[in-house]
């Protein structure tokens, strides 16, 4: 089956290093715009490699921290133990007032595995070139999204680093320096019904808490933008996604195209075989910019808003955490009121109050920070990608024109 | 296939067989004026007689025999024409489906249409040359169009009735341009006359668009949604093709019905069009026969020109229809892309709408423009693909099956051809020779038929005029971004 064979390719093909990361890779890296401007500490993933069931991804750190042993250095990692990392932020009660960069989400290569060995058993009933045309086509697209899933753990990483706070956490600094294996072993069932029951209880909470009328209509503002917002960029990415996805469809549907009619030029040499050919060619040639194209689309498009879905889901967190604090303090202002009146445990009732009070003012405060930077970022990538959109499909438009007139000229010559 | 057995229409069609009579001989008679051929004299069979001996090489020793008997009307049929009616009389006869040629008086009647009509190829087989030159030099001149399909009448009795406009310069027609309306069953009406005319010769006759029952029965029921109205489209479409493809053919345009399926106001119902006629169900029967005979007909194949081009016929149906399956794929797949795109731009638009930066919020609302636009455009590529592309995909593998039936017919022909040596060597009459000497004619035609000089063309033409589609369409998106692109830039 086809799956340790193209592991095999894939690892022959990333030996090349740093050269497989093409500029789409950094593309999604920019997606978070003036990360590369530290030079304090530069994370980026320099390799990646494919297994059977797991991707291995090796990642390199680049420091004149003190905290270091080292300036430059690489570690291997798993997409678990990126997990781990993230989940850490998210339970460290220090970090409740910021957002936390959403986890990369898990390398899917079932659908392309599924595709490779159809064609394997397909191998039969075809043609010699319509196989390895197939065959081509589907490496070519293991291999894209192969980039994309190092992609998005790299820009994980690299929002971290970015992060003044974030950067500075422990076990982010044990994640890029040990590099024994961090023994994280995937959640087991019953850890992942904890975590479901735990998100449960969390949206419960959250329907509840969000029923607060917030003072601050700099928080109310954003909390009622965020929940738009959010909802919007799901159904966009989904229409996106679907957008690119028959783009892609039609693109093939050019190579089958194309590879008909080359059948039917190499019928024997006369006049209409030579223009068969030539069509042929044009079709296949136009396939392969369709496809750039698409594949451009997802990229700058899907791609950016399925991040931004993340993202926004984060800073809703924010304000979900936010809130809770807010909650637990006006509690905790009841219970001292009680406790006064009661004049018992108002010692406690006091300390307790004090904590609420703080833990409000610093979330408050570090949020509306971490909520402006977010719009910052989000208005700066969404600039940066549609620009590049635009661009590229111009030059993409550009170049199908040129092709097709070409073809045009030399056909109508013909006749 | 069984188009070729269709009889010429019963009852109502006789008087029109009449008319065709005379039309035919004032036609033959004014257009060979024309043509110059020979002075015209007032007894068209006869002077076509001798016409055919002095121009053309084929049927020649037929025809002198042409004046010998005239009693017997087979026997002239037989002699005259030699390409049509053997297959006539044997069709009575040894054929296992029930007799299709029907009523006596019109066989009398056809097969000295036929021998016009046979006749007049002949001679305009030396200017047909003429006349692919003026095809060729533009110079012939006839445009045919299909247009405004208008429901009439209402519930099942109901139908689409469609305008034929004609502009021409051709001066057997008696205006340079004028219009009738016509409906679906005319089409397969005029179809299936010249089918049963000019098959048996071995000309490629254009294949008329199917039937579909359920398409016209939405039409019918009067369900006005887009797939009745797309049905109705293709239909037009198909039809304008049809006649497009049948003027092309410089033989089968000098042919009466054609004209005056073009020109009449009136015309006589093709009853036998339906599909629940008894003619439908005999054509039914007809086309189990010939498959049955299609099985047990084994020839050998002694003419070597004959076996390949079958072959590449074979070759070329097969990947034809690859192809077309292909390019249909294509259609679905862009008409999906274009409905994606349409909710994309309507999603893009909310988008813009909630973002709360103005410059970003005005960029995602042009975004969302453009996809919509680029909606657009994608839909109207897909009815390019469909209507250029896909639907002469379908027109070809249509008229491969109509070469096949040359083909088959060959075969057919041959078969009579092992019979007429055997009846000659049982009985060696006349007729028998004759009708051995005329099968090499026959194939000459169907040779020169099957030189596909004018379908190269017409496929290069339309492959051509689609990938100008293309490029239009590539050219409008350039134009959408490079709108698109400073608005993106102005995000401050």
């Amino acid at each position: 089956c086809a799956g340790p064979r193209l592991g095999a390719a894939m690892m022959e093909g990333l030996d090349d290093g740093p050269d497989f990361l093409s500029e789409e890779d950094r593309g999604l890296k920019a997606i978070n715009v003036d990360l590369q401007s530290d030079a304090a500490l530069q994370v980026d993933i320099s390799d990646a490699l494919s297994e059977r069931d797991k991707v291995k991804f090796t990642v390199h750190t680049k420091s004149s921290l003190p905290n270091f042993k080292q300036n430059e250095f690489s570690v291997v990692r798993q997409h678990e133990e990126f997990i781990w990392l993230h989940d850490s932020f998210i339970e460290n009660e220090d970090y409740a007032g910021y957002i936390i960069p959403p986890a990369p989400p898990r390398p899917d290569f079932d659908a392309s595995r599924e595709k490779l060995q159809k064609l394997g058993e397909g191998e039969g009933s075809m043609t010699k070139e319509e196989f390895t045309k197939m065959k081509q086509e589907l490496e070519a697209e293991y291999l894209a999204i192969f980039k994309k899933t190092v992609a998005m753990h790299e820009v994980f990483l690299c929002r971290v680093a970015a992060h003044p706070i974030l950067r500075k956490d422990l076990n982010f600094h044990v994640f890029l320096e040990y590099n024994q294996d961090l023994s994280v072993r995937g959640k087991n069932k019953k850890e992942k019904l904890e975590d479901f029951f735990k998100n449960m209880v969390k949206s419960a909470d959250g329907v509840i808490v969000s029923g607060v009328k917030d003072v601050d209509d700099f928080f109310e503002h954003e909390r009622t933008f965020l929940l738009e917002y959010h909802n919007r960029v799901k159904d966009a990415s989904a229409k996106s996604d679907r957008m690119t996805r028959s783009h892609k469809s039609a693109a093939d549907d050019y190579n089958r195209i194309g590879s008909s009619l080359y059948a039917l030029g190499t019928q024997d040499s006369t006049d209409i075989c030579k223009f068969f050919l030539k069509v042929s060619e044009l079709f296949d040639k136009t396939r392969k910019i369709e496809a750039r194209v698409s594949a451009d689309e997802d990229l700058k498009l899907s791609d950016l808003l399925k991040y931004y879905l993340r993202e926004s889901q984060a800073a809703k967190d924010l304000l979900y955490r936010r809130s809770r604090s807010l909650v637990d303090y006006e509690n905790a202002n009841k219970a001292l009121d009680k406790a006064r009146a009661k004049n018992k445990d108002v010692l406690q009732a006091e300390t307790s109050q004090q904590l609420c009070c703080q833990k409000f003012e610093k979330i408050s405060e570090s949020a509306k920070q971490e909520l402006i930077d977010f719009k910052t970022r989000r208005v700066a990538a969404f600039r940066k990608n549609l620009v590049e959109l635009a661009e590229l499909e111009l030059k993409h438009a550009k170049g199908n024109l040129q092709l097709l007139q070409n073809c045009l000229a030399v056909l109508n010559g013909d006749t | 296939m069984a188009a070729e057995r269709e009889p010429p229409p019963l009852g109502d069609g006789k008087p029109t067989d009449f008319e065709e009579l005379e039309d035919g001989e004032d036609l033959f008679t004014s257009t060979v004026s024309t043509l110059e051929s020979s002075p015209s004299s007032p007894d068209p069979a006869s002077f076509l007689a001798e016409d055919i001996s002095t121009n053309s090489n084929g049927p020649k020793p037929a025809e002198v025999a042409l004046d010998d008997d005239r009693e017997d009307l087979f026997a002239e049929a037989t002699e005259e024409v030699s390409l049509d009616s053997p297959e006539r009389e044997p069709i009575l006869s040894s054929e296992p489906s029930p007799a299709v040629t029907p009523v006596t008086p019109t066989t009398l009647i056809a097969p000295r249409i036929e021998s016009k009509s046979m006749s007049a190829p002949v001679i305009f087989d030396r200017s047909r040359d003429e006349i692919e030159e003026e095809a060729n030099g533009d110079v012939f001149d006839i445009e045919i169009g299909v247009s405004d399909p208008e429901k009439v009448g209402d519930g099942m009795n109901a139908y689409m009735a469609y305008r034929v406009t004609t502009k021409t310069s051709l001066s057997m027609f008696s205006k340079s341009e004028f219009s009738v309306k016509r409906r679906f069953s005319d089409f397969l009406g005029l179809h299936s006359k010249l089918a049963s005319k000019y098959l048996h010769v071995g000309y490629i006759v254009p294949p008329a668009p199917e039937k579909s029952i359920v398409g016209m029965t939405k039409v019918k029921v009067g369900k006005e949604d887009s797939s009745s109205t797309e049905f109705v489209e293709k239909r037009r479409a198909a039809l304008e093709r049809y006649l497009q493809r049948t003027v092309k053919h410089p033989t089968l345009l000098q042919d009466p019905d054609l004209r005056q399926f073009l020109e009449s106001s009136e015309l006589p119902r093709a009853v036998n069009t339906q599909a629940l006629s008894g003619a439908g169900i005999l054509r039914m029967v007809n086309k189990a026969a010939d498959a049955v005979n299609k099985m047990t007909i084994k020839m050998n194949e002694s003419d070597a020109w004959f076996e390949e081009k079958q072959q590449q016929f074979e070759n070329l149906d097969q990947q034809l229809r690859k192809l077309h399956a292909s390019v249909e794929a294509l259609v679905c797949h862009r008409k999906e892309l274009s409905a994606n795109t349409a909710a994309f731009a309507k999603s893009a638009a909310m988008l813009g709408n909630s973002e709360d930066h103005t410059a970003l919020s005005r960029a995602l609302s042009q975004l969302a423009e453009v996809e919509e636009k680029i909606d657009q455009l994608h839909q109207e590529q897909a009815f390019a693909d469909f209507y250029m592309f896909s639907e002469l995909l379908s027109d070809y593998i249509r008229l491969i099956a109509a070469v096949k039936g040359v083909f088959d017919h060959r075969v057919k022909c041959w078969q009579k051809w092992e019979d007429a040596q055997i009846t000659l060597l049982k009985k060696r009459e006349t007729e028998a020779k004759m009708m051995v000497a005329n099968k090499p004619d026959k194939i000459q035609q169907a040779k020169n038929e099957i030189r596909e000089k004018e379908r190269v063309k017409d496929f290069k033409t339309v492959i051509i005029k689609y990938l100008e589609s293309l490029v239009q369409t590539q050219q409008q998106l350039i134009k959408y971004w490079e709108a698109f692109l400073p608005e993106a830039k102005a995000i401050a």
